[in-house]
């Protein structure tokens, strides 16, 4: 099924729910496993949050949040018009951060880990755009793969 | 998101509830924060078992407490983390600095 929604919304703290809570909407009608809407809100979760705390910090500004479903393929593009990212490459690196009292660095992980892809560009004074892609299989094992013990 | 805190001599035990972000975890960081200065508290112990969504603002909030516990020479131990929570908590690598026990019981024996 093809399909596609855009959410454009002020860079508030309770968007961000919001936010995830839109993409989990739109992709049901599909049957995801539990699994793979778990990982796919929290990489939106990720995304949102560093658009309202890094790329707007203390002003509220305009996140706008693009889905497009090709598929079983969901593109998700976060973007902001705020400050931009200096130097991406080592935004990305794990455990990178400019607020240590307030993150713990590893946004982009997350969102790299849980997607397929993550691309990320950025200018500063322009803003971000975050884009992920991930394909949903639906396949269960996986599921049951997530239910194991990790340790 | 909502929590209880107990605090039990010099043990913390927190309760959460709901979904765990950036932007719901500040009050409960401060509450925390605050109790520990107040009532001296060495350990605490985090209560998953109501949680249903955590993102890397979980994972921030277990540093910091650990941070502070170690300071005093104590442990932060979690419990009850469910299945949706257990990849963030493998990414995080956080399984080396804080044990994670299956009940609240288990963890309270721990310490």
């Amino acid at each position: 099924m093809d399909n596609e929604m855009t959410l454009i919304f002020p860079s508030k703290g309770p968007n961000v729910a919001f936010a995830r809570t839109a993409v989990v909407a739109f992709l049901l009608p599909l049957d995801p496993t539990v699994l793979e809407l778990n990982d796919i809100r929290t990489a939106v979760s990720e995304a949102v949050t560093n658009a309202i705390i890094h790329g707007y910090g203390n002003k509220t500004g305009t996140i706008t949040l693009r889905c497009t479903l090709r598929e079983r393929r969901i593109v998700i593009t976060v973007s902001d018009t705020g400050a931009g990212i200096s130097d991406v490459q080592k935004a990305r690196e794990p455990l990178f951060t400019t607020r240590p009292a307030e993150g713990c660095g590893l946004g982009f992980t997350v969102m790299e880990s849980f997607m397929d892809k993550l691309t990320v560009t950025s200018r500063v004074g322009e803003g971000t755009q975050v884009r992920m892609e991930k394909e949903l299989t639906g396949q269960r094992e996986e599921e049951e793969e997530g239910e194991r013990d990790d340790e | 998101m909502d929590w209880n805190c107990n605090v039990e001599g010099n043990r913390l035990l927190v309760s959460i509830r709901g979904e765990i972000d950036h932007h719901t975890v500040q009050a409960l960081k401060a509450e925390v924060d605050q109790l520990c200065q107040r009532h001296r508290i060495k350990h605490i112990i985090l209560d998953f078992e109501g949680v249903d969504f955590m993102d890397s603002a979980g994972i921030g909030l277990l540093i910091g407490r650990y941070r502070y516990t170690a300071a005093q020479g104590g442990l932060t131990v979690a419990a009850c983390v469910g299945k949706s929570l257990r990849r963030i908590f493998a990414l995080s690598g956080l399984g080396r600095l804080i044990p994670v026990y299956t009940t609240v019981e288990e963890a309270k024996q721990s310490i």
